[in-house]
């Protein structure tokens, strides 16, 4: 068993090297160009360049919101303005006693922290286009202000922009300054989307449900990334304020929120490159020909429109060849249910979920109805009745979806808190979806390690960082993943994009997100539906060994002969009440349910 | 001063509420909320003044193609941001693609229009002064707008229809309403009414550009505070919204009184996310 978790252990790192390298490649060749650009870059385009270091530093943090967590932040332009604005007025010291430029720029990014906050806030609470139209009318506000403040801003007259003392005040000293932020910048993002968290924001982004079963607090989540993306706005701000040499309101137009934005979204959601060269992209294109600055907002809107409706990947997918090759056809999923006792550790203490007196009706029909249940640790618990008998109700009262109006749901006697559905997760209760939730861009392996987000220890700033807990973490995560993956049968598929998959590989996938938190209670919806008779088979195996092991699971089945199979004891619901409930034995002979349900 | 308050902000909320209006109108027939809303408004403002102060056509000749205009914009809106993003309605790429046609046409006007303002002609010769026209035409508007509605959906079968849509739309096509024409219907329906509100309030907010974001945000904020898809707490909330701005622009000044518009907004929002009059939803697994 140890000699099996050392070979994925080591084959996990090996392929992590190479994938690695091979994701690093196009940014150590932009890094190379960067670093040599003023031997070969003619004056005008060192401020091109510089102002494409600059835009990249706000969009930078802007793509963890817009890209990773899919949060619509069109308005990001007021931290561009913030920040320029605080930098200047503390350098220029019209307001306050001068300010060295750095600590203005520090102070700035402090500042952008604390609105990029404010901004996002709403986030948590509001849906999509809510949020757009808040993060836009804060954009046309900040603007306002700024006209209005004269005494501090200097109205439509504006204010003198901060130059950083030597070695940066030449050009390709500035210039130098903002290439190696931006440089900090991208090796910062790229270290936190590889880390748990970047995989927990695309989680929220694309099955907020997945990822609150897997413990993913939205709120812990997108409060830091708020923080961090506030303060390199404001930052990208104070040097868009030296570079302009002087700032009024009018630079700082709606326009460049739609750059930043499309940039984002030209490059691809949810990768660091793709936007890398959106940016440089749309900064470049319209010097390209003169004629097009007057129009560049309108291409970048067009733009917008084609990849919406065209290629919603982006660059990114564009450039993704991996995932091009076809994979093999025919494949079989063969679960190793000997590896689940190393990935599940034994020894718990037998404990119980049990539901007292459960009752839910939406409007005036009775979902669940004065429900009893005992799921036993180390015990597979069948639940099956009809269609609309209250099977799936009864899981999502016990996962927080649904608050019950009568009775309790407790675990090992202590009653299981209302809604708090990420706190279900901490008390290592893992679910499976009736259809298959998964972050469908991300890689399978990436998936299944999103079951684990709660076990790791590096906190956010140490992802950024990539200090020590972090790669451990990661370390960690992607060797348990592994053996997940491979306790279900689908090691081979680990580095596939998961949108490619077949449905019945799917569910194995959730499965294996799912024992990613060693749970000592597993709720499966429906595990069986779509799936072969032998993949079936496979499945009520995999299942008795995961119970073997020490887990308490319950299943929602419509597959009678699977449910008799591998349950220790059935419960047969009908109309939101027990009908019948017993061993497999008692409830095939029992009269009602064979002449309710099952046909005889 | 108070009169004065009243009736700009009433007024200015009339327009509010007509773009909330135009939100709702293309909500109900598809789930979409459109960043087209405020374009519209701006177009009915800058082709009002293209057609009439410039080209110099009759009032009645403008306000027609004005309108015609607007239904067109509605339809190349269903046909081009929304229709071929619905199947994809969870993924909220409708955000982008109307965002994205809004921005298209915002830039064209800008680009050939210019960006400055340019006046509005008065539409009717009559002396300025007191309860004046700039401020009555919104008002108009939107009483003729709800009447109008309202008589389109209690009496005639096109009304019923899209009230069957909007409430369940899988429901209504079973039973065989053309949906997809419905849907272009409605957005047709919006486009006149968005440039209505536009052209109604163009002497107030002049033939701008930069009036399509100003009026995509105002115009949300009473969607949001009136409940989705409620045309009746629209215009409730967009009245007390143009008052209450009137009102905080004369005590506290023009810049604060945004601020203080954009406060109580996200505050209401926080705290009660789906409108003070609606009612909340809870959520499917």
């Amino acid at each position: 068993m140890e000699a099996a978790t050392k070979l994925h252990q080591s084959r996990a790192t090996v392929l992590g090297f190479t994938s690695t390298f091979g994701t690093a490649l196009p940014f150590l060749v932009l890094l190379l160009v960067g670093i040599g650009f003023p031997l070969f870059g003619g004056g005008y385009w060192g401020v091109i360049a510089t102002r494409a270091c600059v835009y990249w530093v706000l969009v930078s943090g802007l793509n963890l919101v817009v890209g990773f967590a899919g949060q619509i932040a069109i308005g990001w332009v007021a931290l561009l303005t913030l920040g320029a604005y605080t930098t200047s007025v503390l350098a220029a010291g019209n307001v306050t006693p001068e300010f060295p430029p750095y600590l203005a720029l520090a102070i700035a990014a402090v500042v952008g922290a604390v609105f990029g906050l404010i901004i996002g806030l709403p986030a948590l609470r509001l849906r999509t286009f809510y949020f757009a139209i808040t993060t836009l009318g804060f954009a046309t506000i900040v603007t306002q202000v700024a006209l209005a403040w004269q005494s501090v801003t200097g109205g439509g007259v504006g204010v003198p922009g901060p130059i950083f003392p030597e070695p940066f005040s030449s050009q390709w000293g500035f210039y130098y300054f903002c290439f190696g932020l931006a440089a900090i910048c991208t090796w910062m993002t790229a270290n936190l989307a590889a880390s748990r968290f970047g995989r927990a924001l695309t989680a929220i982004r694309d099955t907020e449900v997945a990822a609150e079963a897997s413990g993913i607090s939205k709120p812990a989540l997108l409060i830091p990334v708020f923080l961090f993306s506030g303060a390199v706005a404001a930052v990208s701000g104070g040097l868009f304020a030296s570079l302009q040499s002087y700032i009024t309101p009018d630079a700082f137009t709606l326009d460049l929120s739609v750059l930043f934005f499309i940039a984002i979204l030209i490059g691809g959601r949810g990768s660091i490159l793709g936007p890398v060269l959106g940016t440089i992209l749309l900064t470049v294109l319209p010097e390209l020909a003169a004629p097009l600055v007057a129009w560049s907002t309108f291409l970048y809107a067009a733009l917008l429109l084609v990849i919406v409706l065209a290629i919603p990947g982006g660059i990114a997918e564009l450039l993704d060849f991996k995932n091009r090759r076809p994979l093999a056809s025919g494949r079989a999923i063969i679960p190793r249910p000997d590896l689940l006792n190393s990935l599940l550790e034994v020894s718990r203490d037998p404990g119980a979920l049990t539901l007292e007196q459960v009752a839910l009706s939406f409007g005036g029909v009775k979902a669940i109805d004065g429900l009893d249940l005992e799921i036993r640790a180390g015990q597979v618990h069948g639940l099956i009745g009809p269609n609309g008998s209250g099977k799936t109700t009864t899981l999502n009262v016990i996962s927080g979806y649904y608050v019950q109006e009568r009775g309790t749901v407790r675990l090992n006697g202590a009653a299981l808190p209302i809604l708090a559905r990420h706190r279900r997760a901490h008390m290592r209760i893992a679910r499976t979806f009736q259809t298959p939730r998964i972050v469908s861009s991300a890689s399978v392996i990436e998936n299944v390690m999103i079951g684990g987000t709660i076990d790791g220890e590096g906190t956010f700033v140490e992802s950024l960082l990539a200090l020590p807990r972090y790669r451990r973490d990661e370390a960690m995560l992607r060797a348990t993943a592994m053996l997940a993956l491979t306790a279900v049968g689908l090691e081979r598929l680990a580095p596939v994009r998961a949108d490619r998959l077949q449905h019945s590989e799917l569910r194995f996938t959730e499965i294996a997100r799912a024992l990613m938190l060693r749970p000592a209670f597993l709720l499966l919806d429906e595990p069986a539906a779509g799936l072969s008779a032998e993949e079936i088979e496979r499945l009520g195996a995999l299942l008795v060994a995961i119970a073997r092991a020490g887990t308490g699971v319950l299943v929602v089945e419509h597959h009678p002969d699977l449910i008799f199979d591998i349950c220790h004891h059935v419960t047969v619901l009908n109309l939101g009440r027990m009908l019948a409930a017993g061993s497999p034995a008692e409830i095939r002979s029992h009269r009602e349910v064979v002449n309710a349900y099952l046909g005889g | 001063m108070v009169e004065s308050i009243v009736s700009t902000g009433v007024a200015i909320g009339c327009i509010y509420a007509l773009i909330g209006i135009t939100y709702n109108v293309m909500f109900s027939a598809s789930r979409v909320f459109s960043f087209t809303a405020g374009t519209l408004g701006m177009l009915g403002g800058v082709l009002g003044s293209l057609f009439i102060a410039q080209m110099g056509m009759p009032v009645a000749v403008g306000l027609l193609l004005v309108l015609t205009a607007g239904a067109v914009f509605g339809i190349i809106t269903e046909i081009v941001a929304v229709r071929p993003v619905l199947k994809s309605l969870d993924q909220h790429l409708y955000v982008l693609s109307t965002l994205a046609l809004a921005l298209l046409f915002q830039q064209f006007t800008a680009i050939e229009w210019g960006t400055e303002a340019r006046p509005f002609p008065r539409l009717f010769e009559i002396a300025r002064g007191g309860f004046d026209q700039q401020f009555w035409l919104p008002m108009l508007a939107c009483v003729a707008v709800i009447i109008g509605l309202e008589l389109l959906y209690r009496f005639s079968l096109v009304g019923r229809a899209f009230l069957a849509i909007s409430e369940d739309n899988y429901a209504a096509r079973a039973l065989g309403l053309p949906e997809r024409s419905l849907r272009m219907a409605s957005f047709a329906l919006a486009g006149v009414i968005g440039t209505l509100a536009g052209f109604a309030g163009g002497e107030m907010l002049l033939a701008f550009f930069g009036n399509a974001p100003i009026l995509t945000f105002y115009g949300f904020v009473p969607v949001a505070l009136g409940g989705m898809g409620n045309n009746r707490g629209a215009v409730v909330a967009g009245l007390l919204l143009g008052l209450f701005q009137q009102a905080a622009n004369f005590l506290v000044g023009g810049i604060f009184a945004s601020v203080a518009v954009f406060t109580v907004f996200i505050i209401v929002l926080l705290v009660r996310p789906e409108g003070l009059a609606g009612a909340a939803l809870q959520r499917r697994v």
